[in-house]
């Protein structure tokens, strides 16, 4: 499997992105830039990923410019042939505005920017530890569109605690885990055809013995892009 | 000719909206009595040059619609201004 991390004006976790799957996860990576928009080398057996930053500035909302620029529409292409694609932070803004996710990311409840460690869990997967850093990371969308999603299992991981504890509304404690308020805790979902995956955690940053956490390798393999 | 377009973009009503929140506590602090409630919005002019009011009006809505407000969280409200 081949990678393209597409770069925009304001993008600032690509080269994250590319390191970790270059040196510590073995892969073929190809940078792209935005104003391009040739995905000719890629077949929908590869994967494009967004990374994390600040297109565009975050003019008028998160993700809202970067949407409409060439590379964009060819990303929308190849997701709807069935390509994969991965949107981290930015990028998961980025896919729901362009509509290839549901909801939208709004600001974090608190008000605050958020850098840190959260844990979080799939379905039938272990606790893992991986860093947040987000000003508006608050998953939302309505509750039919929630219901719909946690129908059809496309709620891929929840913020929970290190226990592997998700909150509930009424749970104050458990809901400390949340870092940003999120709907249902939710911190990662795919689109229906599950193809399309957009994250708040970065597991690009934690893909390194040497930086003493490795369970950004255990997303990449849960999402099935190893 | 042209016409100008003022449109309003804010925040769903049933939507927490932190930064208006954030502002209510600083109306507070700034001792000013009675302000219950402040929701932070966008403002946004457009200048469009069209045959007519209508046409004007169709382009300023593509616009809200496709890009200025995201139905998922904000409405917006189209004022003709000339």
């Amino acid at each position: 499997m081949k990678f393209g991390v597409v770069v925009f004006p304001g993008s600032n976790c690509d080269r994250d992105m590319q390191n970790a799957l270059q040196h510590d996860m073995n892969k073929e990576v190809i940078m792209l830039w935005h104003k391009d928009k040739d995905l000719s080398m890629f077949t929908t057996d590869d994967c494009i990923v967004l990374p994390g930053g600040f297109s565009y500035g975050d003019y008028l909302r998160c993700g809202a410019i970067a949407r409409f620029s060439p590379m964009m529409q060819s990303v929308v292409e190849f997701a709807n042939k069935g390509g994969k694609v991965l949107g981290v932070c930015n990028g998961f803004q980025i896919l729901c505005e362009a509509g290839l996710l549901p909801g939208a990311l709004l600001r974090n409840g608190h008000q605050q920017f958020v850098c840190k460690n959260v844990f979080i869990k799939g379905a039938d997967s272990e606790v893992l530890k991986i860093p947040v850093a987000h000003g508006e990371g608050r998953f939302y969308a309505e509750d039919v569109v929630l219901d719909e999603l946690e129908k059809n299992d496309q709620v891929v991981f929840r913020y929970c605690n290190e226990k592997g504890e998700v909150g509930s509304v009424n749970d104050v404690d458990l809901a400390l885990y949340n870092p940003n308020g999120a709907v249902r805790n939710i911190a990662c979902i795919k689109n229906e055809t599950g193809n399309v995956f957009g994250m708040m955690p970065h597991p690009e940053r934690a893909t390194s013995v040497a930086l003493g956490n490795v369970d950004g390798l255990k997303v990449f393999d849960l999402l099935g892009l190893n | 000719m042209k016409y100008n377009v003022q449109i309003k973009v804010m925040p769903l009503k049933d939507l927490l909206d932190p930064q208006g929140k954030a502002v209510m506590g600083s109306l507070q602090n700034l001792g000013l009595q009675g302000v219950q409630d402040v929701r932070i919005g966008k403002h946004i002019t457009l200048q469009i040059d069209a045959n007519t009011e209508s046409e004007a009006r169709n382009v300023a809505e593509d616009a809200a619609k496709k890009l200025l407000a995201n139905p998922v969280m904000e409405f917006y409200e189209i004022e003709m201004v000339n």
